[in-house]
C-alpha cells in the first residue's frame, strides 16, 4: 500500500489553504452526527447495540480461521471459489488471473476500499484491461485521476461545478446546454455507466460482511450499482479483507443496522444484497463464475497484538465523520487510503510504521472517535500504542525525545521541578508587554505563531502557598 | 518541608475531623495562572475539606502521550508516592485529572505493587468540579458575576471523567450569570497537549471553529474546567483582539473572575 503520510505537515497545510474543502469539510461537520444521532435514537438504547456489536466481533476475531474456513466451504459448496492472498500484489495477480481467464477487457467495479489499499485499477490496466467505477463518487475521481478522500464519500472534495467540468472534458456527448444541476450530471453519469455494466466481462465489488454460517456475501450501497456490478457481468469477483466475516446471519443484521446508521444516518442502507454463489441451474440470470479473494495485507498481525480490536472496524466512518482534525484537513492530507482516526491506526498496520509515522501523532486524543464508535475500538489507546512503538524504535524527533527526558529529569525532584517553573515565569514575564507574549522563541514560537500566550501572574502556586500557607505540615 | 520519602502520608489529617483532599494543581495552573489553584483551595475549604499541597510536579502527560512510558511511569511513581495517605486527590483539570484515574493503573503490570498503587490514586481522584458536586454534595456557590458567559467541554474531563453536569449546575448557582451554551460544547478546541505545537496550523484551525461557536454566543466569558484548553482558546482570542476573557470554572465559582481576568504583569 503506497502512501505519501510523511508528507502529512505539508498536504495538511495546502488543504487547510483549499477553501471549496472547507466548505465540504464544514457540511460533513454540521450534518453527519446530526444525522447519525437521530438515527441511533430510534434505536431503544444504542449503547448496549454498541456492546452487543462489539462482543460479536470479538468473538469472531477469537476464532478468525474458524470462521474462515466455514466460510470457504460454504462458498465452495455453493459453487464458488475462495483465494487466499497474503499481501496486496498477490490479491492483484489472483484478479488479474480470473479475469484473463474470462477474456476481460472491460471490467466494472463497485466501491471497494481493499481494491483502492491494493492499488488494483492501475495493475489491472497494466494488463490492458479498463476499468470502470460504477459509483457515483470512485467514478468521479476515477475520472479526475485521484484517490478517495474519505472511505465512503469518496468525491467528498470535489465540488459541483467540477463535477460538471469533469464530465465536460471526459464524456464525448453532444448536450443541449452545460451542466449545472446535480440531477443533470447524475443522469448523465448514469447513461454512460449503463452501458458499462452491459459491457462488462467481469465485476468486481468488495463485501460488507461475510456470512459464515452461509457463505453469503452482504454489499450495501445507496446507488445499486454493485447490484448490477455483481449480477450482469459473468464473473463476479469479491475482494475484501479477512476481517469481514461475521459468524450468522443475525450478526450480520446487527452490523448493518449499526452500519447505516453510523455511516449516513439511515436505518438501512437504499441496497442491501445477499449474494449466494454463482447462477444456479433454476437463475435466470446472474454471473456463471463467482470468486471471492480474502485479503490478509498485515492484517493477522495485528490478532492477538494490542491491535486485535482495530479489526472489529466496519469501515462506518463515524469515526472519521466526528474528528476534529479530519473535518479540518480532509482525507487526502493523511496520503493514505484510510484516513481519519481509523485510518492513523490501520495506516501504520498495513503499510508499516516508517510509512505512516506522523498519522498516529496527528491527533488531540479528544476522544470522540471512540466515543461514537458503534463496535467501540478504543482507537485512542491504539494510537498511543503506535506512538510508544515509534519512540521504542527512535522514530520520535530527537528534539521530542531530548525534551521528554529532560522533562523526566527535572521532575525527579519536587525541589527542582519548583525552582525551574520560578526561572520559566520569571523568563516569560521578561518577554511580556502588558500581560500578553506575543511572541516565543524555540519550540514556543510554533504557539505564537497563532496565538499569544498569558504572562504567568506573578509567582507560581506552588511558591505561593508556600510563602503563605505551606511550611506548616506538607512541605 | 518534609521530603522526598513520605511526604504526605504522615501528617494526613487524621487528627482532625475533616476529610483530607490534596490538590494537585497542575503545570498549567502552577505557571500560568495560581489563581484557579487559589480557587479550587477555596471552593474545597467551604466545602468542608482539609485542603494540603504536598510537593508536586508534572502528572507525566507529555511524556505518556507521546510514546514515552517510561518517563510517564517515573512521573506516575513520583506523583503516587507524595499523594499517598490522603482521602481525596483533587486536579483543577479533567486531562491531569484523567491522567491519574484512567492512565496511571495503565502504565504498569497487572498485579505488580506499582499497579495497585495507582488503582489506590485513581480510586481517589477527581476533577474538581465533579468531587465538589458528586462527593461533596455542593449544589450551589457565593458567588456573583454579571456577565453572559459560555462553557467549553474540555475533552479528557467530559469523556474520561464524566465531567460534564456538575460546573453546569453549580455555575448555574453563580448570581448575576447567563449561561449560554455553544452549539457544539463538546467538540475540541485544539489544544492536544503537544499537538497544539507539533501540528500548529491544523490546531488553530480546530481553534478558529471553537471561536466561531464561542463568538455566536455573545458572550463576554469563555469557561473550560481545563487550563490548556483555555489558553488555546484564549491566547487565540487575544490575538483576534476579541474581549471574550477565558476564565476557569474554579476562578468564577470562587467568585474570583473578575479580579485576576487579564493577568497584568
Ligand atoms: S473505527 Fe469504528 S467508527 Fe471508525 S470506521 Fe471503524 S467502525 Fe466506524
Amino acid at each position: 500500500m503506497q502512501t505519501t503520510s510523511l508528507k502529512f505537515r505539508q498536504l495538511a497545510s495546502q488543504a487547510l489553504a483549499d477553501e471549496t474543502l472547507r466548505t465540504a469539510l464544514g457540511d460533513v461537520e454540521r450534518i453527519m452526527p446530526v444525522i447519525r444521532n437521530s438515527a441511533l435514537d430510534q434505536l431503544e438504547n444504542p449503547e448496549a447495540w454498541f456492546d452487543r456489536a462489539s462482543a460479536s466481533r470479538d468473538r469472531t476475531l477469537a476464532e478468525l480461521d474458524v470462521y474462515l474456513e466455514a466460510f470457504e466451504q460454504k462458498v465452495q459448496q455453493l459453487g464458488g471459489h475462495v483465494h487466499w492472498a497474503a499481501d496486496g500484489t498477490e490479491a492483484c495477480e489472483i484478479i488479474a488471473g480470473i479475469c484473463e481467464t474470462a477474456g476481460a477487457r472491460t471490467v466494472t467495479k463497485s466501491k471497494s476500499m481493499v481494491t483502492e489499499e491494493i492499488e488494483l485499477n492501475a495493475f489491472l490496466e497494466s494488463r490492458d484491461m479498463t476499468v470502470v467505477e460504477t459509483d457515483l463518487g470512485e467514478y468521479i475521481i476515477q475520472l479526475r485521476g485521484e484517490r478517495p478522500s474519505h472511505i465512503l464519500a469518496p468525491a467528498l472534495h470535489v465540488t459541483l461545478s467540477e463535477v460538471a467540468e469533469t464530465f465536460h472534458r471526459h464524456h464525448d456527448l453532444e448536450r443541449a446546454a452545460p451542466l449545472r444541476e446535480p440531477t443533470e450530471m447524475l443522469l448523465e453519469a448514469r447513461a454512460v455507466l449503463r452501458d458499462r455494466f452491459l459491457s462488462a466481462d467481469v465485476g468486481i465489488t468488495g463485501a460488507n460482511f461475510l456470512v459464515a454460517e452461509t457463505g453469503g456475501v452482504v454489499i450495501v450501497t445507496n446507488e445499486g450499482n454493485a447490484d448490477l456490478t455483481a449480477s450482469l457481468p459473468d464473473t463476479h469477483i469479491v475482494v475484501t479483507g479477512i476481517e469481514k466475516v461475521v459468524p450468522t446471519l443475525e450478526d450480520a443484521g446487527l452490523m448493518l443496522r449499526l452500519l447505516a446508521r453510523s455511516a449516513a444516518g439511515q436505518r438501512l442502507s437504499t441496497y442491501t444484497t445477499l449474494i449466494h454463489g454463482p447462477r444456479r441451474a433454476e437463475d435466470s440470470s446472474g454471473p456463471s463464475n463467482f470468486h471471492v479473494v480474502l485479503l490478509d495485507n498485515g492484517r493477522s498481525d495485528m490478532l492477538g497484538t494490542q491491535l486485535q480490536e482495530m479489526l472489529r472496524c466496519i469501515r462506518c466512518s463515524a469515526c472519521i465523520n466526528h474528528c476534529p482534525v479530519y473535518t479540518a484537513v480532509g482525507g487526502h492530507a493523511y496520503g493514505s487510503v484510510y484516513s481519519g482516526p481509523m485510518g492513523a491506526v490501520l495506516t501504520p498496520g498495513l503499510a508499516g510504521l516508517h510509512a505512516a509515522a506522523h498519522l498516529p501523532n496527528a491527533s488531540t486524543f479528544c476522544g470522540r472517535c471512540e466515543e461514537v464508535c458503534p463496535v467501540r475500538i478504543p482507537i485512542p489507546k491504539m494510537l498511543r500504542y503506535w506512538r510508544d512503538r515509534e519512540f521504542e524504535r527512535r522514530m520520535t524527533p530527537r528534539s521530542v525525545r531530548y525534551g521528554l527526558d529532560w522533562w523526566t529529569h527535572m521532575n525527579a525532584s519536587p525541589r527542582i521541578y519548583r525552582s525551574l517553573l520560578g526561572i520559566a515565569a520569571r523568563l516569560l514575564r521578561g518577554l511580556s508587554s502588558r500581560g500578553w507574549i506575543t511572541r516565543l522563541p524555540g519550540p514556543g514560537r510554533a504557539w505564537t505563531r497563532y496565538r499569544d500566550m498569558p504572562t504567568p501572574a506573578g509567582q507560581t502556586f506552588q511558591h505561593q502557598w508556600r510563602r503563605t500557607r505551606g511550611r506548616a505540615g506538607e512541605s | 518541608m518534609n521530603d522526598q520519602k513520605n511526604p504526605g502520608g504522615a501528617h494526613v489529617a487524621v487528627a482532625k475531623g475533616k476529610p483530607s483532599v490534596a490538590l494537585l494543581v497542575t503545570c498549567l495552573v502552577d505557571l500560568f495562572r495560581p489563581a484557579v489553584g487559589f480557587a479550587a483551595v477555596k471552593l474545597l475549604e467551604e466545602a468542608g475539606y482539609e485542603v494540603k499541597v504536598p510537593e508536586q510536579g508534572c502528572c507525566g502527560q507529555p511524556n505518556y502521550n507521546n510514546g514515552d512510558r517510561q518517563g510517564a511511569r517515573a512521573m506516575a511513581r513520583g506523583t503516587i508516592e507524595r499523594f499517598s495517605g490522603y482521602d481525596y486527590v483533587v486536579v483543577p483539570s479533567g486531562s491531569c485529572a484523567g491522567m491519574l484515574r484512567i492512565h496511571y493503573p495503565a502504565l504498569f503490570e497487572p498485579g505488580s505493587k506499582d499497579q495497585q498503587q495507582a488503582e489506590d490514586l485513581a480510586r481517589r481522584t477527581y476533577e474538581l468540579t465533579s468531587f465538589l458536586y458528586d462527593i461533596a454534595g455542593v449544589t450551589e456557590v457565593q458567588a456573583q458575576l454579571s456577565a453572559t458567559a459560555t462553557y467549553h467541554d474540555g475533552c479528557a474531563g467530559l469523556r474520561e471523567m464524566r465531567v460534564r453536569d456538575q460546573p453546569r449546575a453549580l455555575l448555574a448557582s453563580v448570581g448575576g450569570l447567563e449561561i449560554a451554551e455553544l452549539s457544539e460544547p463538546e467538540v475540541c478546541c485544539g489544544f492536544g497537549g503537544t499537538f497544539c505545537v507539533k501540528y500548529p496550523d491544523v490546531s488553530d484551525r480546530i481553534t478558529e471553529k471553537k471561536i466561531a461557536d464561542i463568538r455566536n454566543t455573545g458572550a463576554d466569558y469563555l469557561l473550560a474546567g481545563d487550563l490548556g484548553c483555555l489558553l488555546t482558546i484564549g491566547g487565540k482570542l487575544h490575538r483576534d483582539g476579541s474581549t471574550i476573557t477565558a476564565c476557569h470554572v474554579a476562578e468564577v465559582l470562587a467568585g474570583m473572575a473578575e479580579a485576576d481576568s487579564d493577568a497584568d504583569d
